[in-house]
């Protein structure tokens, strides 16, 4: 396969960037999305240039680095799959491919295609936890927990953290990504004492990262790799309002 | 080079007890005024960090991603051990142990496995209490399986991503610790050496790897948690990151290294493909819980699965092992995969793969039950292969996974420099010549939550630590020896490029110290690593410049530093003549073909003392005492 390809280039946080297109030929539809973006930096680093900068790690759909919006969509054409998990084959011969970097206020380009995430750890620092420190915890199996509490509570914790919900958002909202958390531990007996303050702690760290509100647009849900639901953000405005309304904090 | 394993004496099971209350404590308000310095943010890392911040220390973590949640402990799939014995099936404190020894095929230190599964099923209590949702029974309590060659079902999971919902469990504890001040989290900032004042270890160098700028960090102890080395093999089932930097800079600076052959070749992963492949994908080995693995036959039976009847086909497993079945352990799995392959029966365009098939399953369970037990794995096959397996059998061949070598460490998690640390996959205390399955995760956050935190203290309360500052002569030293080394990477400005090295290095490493390994093989490596080194040093391109975001520049510091690793890795497989675990020595096989081990001259760890690039290093050895187990030959038939 050939394809042109139409990427996002930025020096660093301070420059401005712009779309540069690139020709990417002999692409075997078998490689993966970031094989095929390898084979176009190695072409640039033996000619002395500087390659494209994406982030990358694991390449199994489950550390959340990669981070690509692919003809304008996050992580690109396949529904649930990350941009690494993506194939080649999903393309055609001759296409053109449009890549650009998560656009968020929250989430400003560090190089090229590589943006600054931190604003979603200090969500989590700010409440995404059960506050229990290291032993004196009771037997794994004194609390039984029913399994479709365990297994909702799974679900809503397989978010990988990769930002595609914020970067498919109109509002630039981490909704998703802060009421997946929240529900997880709001199915479980061990998330119960701190419901409410961690609704609350969790949403008052995202509006003040400058993440927007939701408006129902539903795109999360539509590009997040790992398919959680929206029902994650109706379970946190409910845990957000109870708490606003009836918390004694 | 001392070997003080500090191994406390008394009968095993009161070992670790009799050496806690041993232990000297330091006073609470006096954990304050401690700096330590927790490389690495994975399950180790995270855990460390977490608890030591909790009872008063200072910590400081470092991660070279953008997050402590994107360490590769994330992508572990299949599940965690630990000796509760939930499901009353004759599981206990001594049979993990005894299992672990087994299974590491007598290459382990008796007194740290048994502690092992002494604390392994506080791991579990720590995990459900932090909101990790493990699988369960209608009944509300735990579901437990069958795991890697334990014939009972001691394996915690939460379905196919154990390891990401541990490690997302570690990452809230540390993340309720930065909230609260009490850790600082530095990211995007990896390891470029350790700093030792006095003989003790006191600090790092790092890069930053948004801006370039070398910063020195000083403390009073530092914790290596900075996992395994299987990109030495270029190919293997590590997030592209992954590299033995952190560990072999401390090696350079005096830290033994042990057993570094010993690299476990998992046998389930998704065959290579072509040139271009950057990694490979592991499938969680559960699947062997109900997969059946089989080849043709006949050599040379290119016909499709289809049409090879019943009669035609080879359960090797089942046929060579029919007590274990295709539930025997990594490296006997892995092993007999390269057997087939070599006889000309391997299945798949380059014959490097063996079927993987759930036909049965799917007959006995249904689609469904087959779909709930492992829905995300096949789902993940398919979008890498276009295969469907509930229609046709995977294709799987065995790579380069985990290293159960590492930094040399005492009982304490000391290495052989005061003061440095070294927790998880990075050390090489547990898993002897061999790792079974779900005990990865296990290792690392016993280690994490339940071991350093202890010994750490003992080490803190009895040395002698006067401050130190980054200003300090030998932090200058250390910092401008890592500027020159990225000038000389900038500099060489060659034709090549850094993962055209990295691809032959790889090569060279599969061939001869791969899955099978004999004396020709490994000198042929010996004499071609350090041409490919040097080759490295005279025409490597980086382009770029040391300021500002350079990956180019990050993997050819790693790639430099595996370049030199490599050769250790070749003299320790060289000069172990036997086999054992994973390491296989052709020379050394049973007429069956089964590994053949050397009880009477290598039961030791075998130690190596840094003398120089290039310099064959220093072989040391551990003896290892079995007092409690008797050494028998493993048997899994």
């Amino acid at each position: 396969m050939n394809l042109t390809l139409h990427v996002w280039r930025q020096k660093d946080a301070s420059s401005p960037g712009r779309m540069v297109t690139y020709e990417a030929r002999d692409v075997n539809p078998d490689m993966s999305f970031l094989e095929m973006l390898d084979v176009v930096n190695e072409g640039f680093e033996s000619e002395g240039k500087e390659p494209i900068a994406f982030d990358h790690d694991c390449r199994e759909g489950v550390c959340g680095m990669c981070s690509l919006v692919i003809n304008g969509i996050p992580h690109g054409p396949d529904s649930g799959t990350t941009a690494c998990q993506l194939h080649m084959r999903k393309f055609r011969d001759g296409d053109s491919i449009w890549i650009e970097p998560w656009r968020a206020h929250a989430f400003p380009v560090l190089r090229d295609l590589v943006v600054d995430r931190a604003a979603f750890d200090r969500i989590q620092q700010a409440g995404g936890y059960v506050s229990v420190g290291t032993g004196g915890t009771p037997d794994a199996n004194q609390t039984p927990i029913p399994k479709r509490a365990a297994d909702m509570a799974f679900d809503f914790a397989a978010c990988i953290g990769c930002g595609a919900c914020v970067a498919a958002c109109p509002n630039a909202s981490a909704m998703l990504f802060v009421g997946a958390k929240v529900s997880q531990f709001a199915q479980l007996p061990q998330g119960q004492p701190e419901r409410s303050r961690r609704a609350l702690a969790m949403v008052r760290q995202h509006d003040a990262e400058g993440f927007g509100f939701c408006s129902n647009h539903r795109e999360c849900e539509a590009v997040c790799p790992k398919n959680i639901s929206v029902e994650a953000i109706a379970i946190l405005n409910r845990d957000y309002l109870k708490g606003a309304l009836l918390s004694e904090e | 080079m001392q070997l003080d394993s500090k191994v406390p004496s008394g009968p095993l099971q009161d070992k670790w007890d009799n050496h806690r209350f041993a232990m000297k404590l330091v006073n609470p308000s006096n954990k304050r005024k401690y700096n330590i310095l927790v490389v690495g943010s994975g399950l180790a890392g995270a855990s460390a960090a977490a608890s030591l911040a909790e009872l008063g220390y200072k910590v400081t973590c470092f991660a070279f991603q953008d997050s402590p949640r994107r360490a590769h402990s994330i992508a572990a799939q299949g599940g965690i051990n630990a000796s509760k014995n939930y499901p009353n099936d004759g599981d206990s404190v001594w049979r993990l142990f005894y299992d672990t020894v087994k299974g590491g095929d007598f290459r382990s230190r008796e007194a740290n496995v048994y502690r092992l599964a002494q604390v392994s099923a506080n791991i579990i209590d720590q995990a459900v209490a932090q909101g990790v949702p493990f699988a369960r029974e209608y009944g509300g309590l735990l579901s437990n399986r069958s795991f890697g060659g334990a014939q009972v079902s001691r394996t915690f999971y939460a379905q196919g991503a154990t390891g990401q919902q541990l490690l997302l469990g570690a990452y809230s504890a540390l993340n309720r610790q930065i909230g609260a001040g009490a850790v600082k989290m530095v990211n995007r900032c990896e390891l470029q050496d350790i700093v030792l004042v006095d003989g003790q270890a006191r600090g790092i160098v790092t890069r930053d790897l948004i801006t370039g700028k070398l910063e020195s960090w000083s403390g009073d102890a530092v914790v290596l948690a900075t996992g395994g080395y299987a990109n030495v093999f270029f190919l293997s089932t590590n997030a592209m990151g992954c590299n033995v930097t952190a560990a072999y800079k401390a090696h350079k600076r005096g830290a033994g290294f042990a057993n570094p052959s010993f690299t476990q070749i998992h046998p389930t992963c998704i065959p290579v493909s072509g040139d271009y492949q950057s990694k490979l994908t592991l499938m969680s080995e559960s699947l062997r819980n109900d997969g059946r693995v089989w080849v043709p036959k006949k050599a040379g039976d290119a016909r499709k699965v289809a049409d090879i009847p019943e009669s035609e086909r080879d359960y090797f497993l089942e046929r060579k092992y029919p007590s274990f079945g295709n539930l025997v352990p990594r490296d006997v799995a892995s092993r007999n995969a390269k057997m087939v392959c070599d006889e000309g029966r391997g299945v798949g365009e380059s014959g490097l793969a063996v079927y993987l098939d759930f036909r049965d399953a799917i007959q006995r369970l249904g689609k469904d039950a087959v779909a709930a037990r492992y829905g995300n794995l096949f789902h993940m096959y398919h979008k890498i292969t276009a295969e469907d397996p509930f229609e046709t059998p995977m294709r799987i061949y065995p790579a380069p996974h985990y290293a159960m070598g590492g930094l040399w460490v005492d009982y304490n998690l000391m290495s052989t420099i005061p003061g440095l640390h070294v927790i998880g996959e990075a050390n090489f205390s547990d898993h002897g010549a061999n790792r079974l399955g779900a005990s990865a995760l296990m290792q690392g956050l016993a280690d994490g939550y339940f071991v350093l935190p202890y010994t750490i203290g003992n080490y803190l309360a009895t040395a002698s630590l006067p401050k130190v500052e980054t200003t300090h002569a030998s932090f200058q030293a250390a910092e401008r020896e890592v500027a020159d080394r990225f000038s000389k990477l900038l500099g060489v400005n060659g034709k090549q490029t850094v993962d055209s090295f990295h691809r032959r290095l790889g090569r060279i490493m599969w061939d001869n110290c791969g899955l099978g390994r004999t004396a020709e093989g490994l000198q042929s490596a010996l004499e071609q690593i350090p041409k490919l080194r040097e080759e490295f040093w005279a025409d490597v391109r980086v382009p770029g410049t040391e300021a500002g975001l350079n990956q180019p520049l990050e993997r050819a510091a790693r790639v430099a530093d595996f370049l030199e690793f490599a050769e250790m890795v070749c003299w320790d497989a060289l000069e172990r003549e036997e086999s054992c675990g994973c390491h296989l020595r052709e020379e050394h096989r049973t007429p069956e073909g089964e590994a053949l081990r050397n009880d009477k001259d290598y039961s030791h760890v075998s130690v190596w003392e840094y003398k120089g690039v290039g310099e064959k290093p220093v072989h040391h050895k551990e003896p290892l005492a079995f007092e409690n187990v008797k050494l028998s030959t493993r048997s899994y038939k």
